[in-house]
């Protein structure tokens, strides 16, 4: 090249291009920043009139929902909503994190792409078709237990908690699989040169290592399953009652499309205020992942 | 018979299709220190490791000849590996204590093996950290978290960690290539401290520090033990060309 080129530029379209590529970008960042707010807006805006003409105690601890009369008790609901997603949790968190342990650091050969791939189909398969399968498989055999302690045959907690922690299990695979592996092997070797068996350095090692991580799959294990609605709606039974493990049960998700096609008036506001009741939930829950991470993520440091 | 407390014969190890050990025959006396050099890939470190088996789970390992321990064959069928590793404890390269306390790391070891005992957890765990000349530094912090001391005190807490299961021997795999000077000169002296109650057998790049510290020393090149005797032999007086070679390239 004998042409000196000069640092400055006659290229006016590049620039532009930068500034309006740059533009975009924040316009789309933006995108997502707006929606959250306007959503939280929008739910306090139409769930809080009703929790406040019905008073927030009486909402939130009435015990009955009988909207026809005009009584809007959400406390069946709420307990219900904890205690299966308390239920799924138990179930699928240490069977979760078992499977996670033999994928990562037990199974031999070839062996976890093939459970992965599975286990990642579990994940995509859609809830409604959780629900057929706890419908036709699951209810059956409750249906014997629920007669065997005299009670009537229906949809219970006990099946929305067994089709819940199916449906949170991948999740709860998958993360705790990623911080199994991101354990450093230098733990592992010093466990072993300790003369720990394979188990010991798992269970007292790994496992206690990688558990911000597990956290979090909990965490996100949680938020499903407080979200899911169409799975349960199919196996609860769907009564507002206070939760028994062999009695229907009525969770939060569930009631607002249950009961929205024909509401109208209070009515309607008091699934709104659900709504709300259901997407603070689920702020607490991401707030407390979000500590689990930031104190992992230091712990490390 | 061949007295040595540990000793190798006619080891020969495969990773795959990589032939890292030739047909090493090399005792390891009880109560002193002996060091393993010669360059980066030379088989040094995969020797050390075959002491206590850390070898195993290396995919595509393959391991022939013997590695006696008081006679018995480590290598044999019938061998528990953990009580093996407890015997020969290790100290690797970086320091790794585990993300627990102080106190917890000392007391992996026993706890592993079976003792529950505060009191006598208490006593090895402070009894380890004398051994490695770790206590003073750590007695009032026996609860922090291990990952916050500094690199030096860290890998003196290793030392500790690995003393705690009462070893008879002690495999150092180039223990003070991540430290400062300061730290390294604590962790030699430690070592010829040790040596009195345990056979110590140290990876070291640094040949100051074989020369230093060590009472026999054996040269690796390509796999091949080339020349193993007392350190002032081997320093002052090789025997093979290619050991007074790599010496001299060294210091020269």
């Amino acid at each position: 090249m004998t042409e000196k080129q000069s640092i400055i530029s006659t290229r006016r379209s590049k620039l532009t291009l930068e500034a309006v590529m740059s533009a975009a970008f924040l316009l789309c960042g933006l995108a997502a920043v707006v929606s959250v707010l306007f959503i939280s807006v929008y739910m306090v805006a139409s769930g809080g009139p009703v929790i406040a003409k019905v008073g927030i105690l009486k909402f939130l601890l009435g015990r009955v929902w009988n909207p026809g009369n005009g009584q809007f008790g959400i406390l069946p609901m709420i307990l219900s909503s904890i205690f299966a997603t308390a239920g799924a949790i138990l179930i699928a968190l240490p069977t979760g994190v078992l499977v996670a342990v033999f994928l990562s650091k037990l199974a031999p050969g070839k062996l976890p792409g093939a459970l992965r791939a599975l286990i990642d189909l579990l994940a995509g398969i859609p809830s409604v078709v959780y629900g057929l399968l706890g419908a036709i498989l699951l209810a059956p055999l409750i249906f014997k237990l629920q007669t065997w302690a005299g009670l009537p045959q229906s949809g219970s907690l006990l099946a929305a908690i067994s089709v819940l922690s199916i449906m949170i299990l991948p999740t709860i695979i998958t993360v705790s699989e990623t911080a199994l592996r991101a354990v450093p092997k230098q733990y592992e070797d010093a466990a072993l040169a300790l003369g720990s068996t394979r188990l010991q350095c798992i269970f007292r090692v790994t496992i206690p290592a990688a558990k911000s991580g597990i956290a979090a799959g909990m965490a996100l294990g949680v938020g499903r399953a407080v979200g899911e609605a169409m799975a349960v709606t199919m196996v609860a039974g769907n009564a507002a009652i206070l939760p028994e493990l062999l009695k229907p049960v009525r969770l939060l998700t569930t009631s607002i499309p249950l009961e929205w096609a024909y509401s109208s008036g209070l009515h309607r506001e008091a699934l709104y205020g659900i709504g709300l009741v259901l997407f603070v939930f689920i702020m607490i829950i991401n707030a407390a992942l979000s500590a689990i991470l930031k104190k992992g993520g230091a712990h490390n440091a | 018979m061949n007295q040595a407390k540990l000793y190798t014969k006619d080891l020969h190890l495969h990773y795959g299709e990589i032939h890292a050990l030739k047909g090493v025959s090399m005792e390891f006396p009880a109560r002193f220190v002996t060091a393993l050099i010669g360059p980066s890939g030379c088989g040094k470190s995969t020797c050390l490791k075959t002491l206590n088996r850390m070898n195993d789970t290396v995919p595509g390992v393959k391991i022939t000849g013997k590695v006696l321990l008081d006679g018995e064959d480590v290598y044999a069928k019938n061998v528990d590996v953990p009580t093996l590793r407890k015997k020969i404890g290790m100290v690797f390269q970086s320091p790794n204590p585990f993300p627990m306390s102080v106190y917890d790391n000392v007391a992996y070891g026993p706890r592993v093996h079976g003792l529950k005992n505060r009191l006598a957890l208490d006593e090895i765990v402070e009894e380890s950290l004398k051994a490695a000349a770790i206590w003073e530094e750590v007695k009032d912090r026996l609860k922090k978290p291990a990952l916050r001391l500094s690199g030096g005190q860290q890998q003196r807490l290793c030392i500790a960690r690995a003393l705690a299961t009462k070893p008879e021997i002690l495999l150092m795999d180039e223990p003070t290539s991540a430290l400062d000077p300061i730290s390294t000169a604590k962790i030699e002296e430690l070592a010829v401290e040790l040596k009195k109650e345990y056979g110590i057998v140290i990876v070291t790049h640094n040949m100051q520090q074989a020369a230093r510290i060590s009472d026999y020393t054996a040269f690796f090149l390509l796999g091949n033990l080339v020349e193993h005797g007392p350190t002032s032999d081997i320093f002052s007086n090789p025997k093979e060309k290619r050991t007074e070679d790599y010496i001299s390239g060294r210091f020269g």
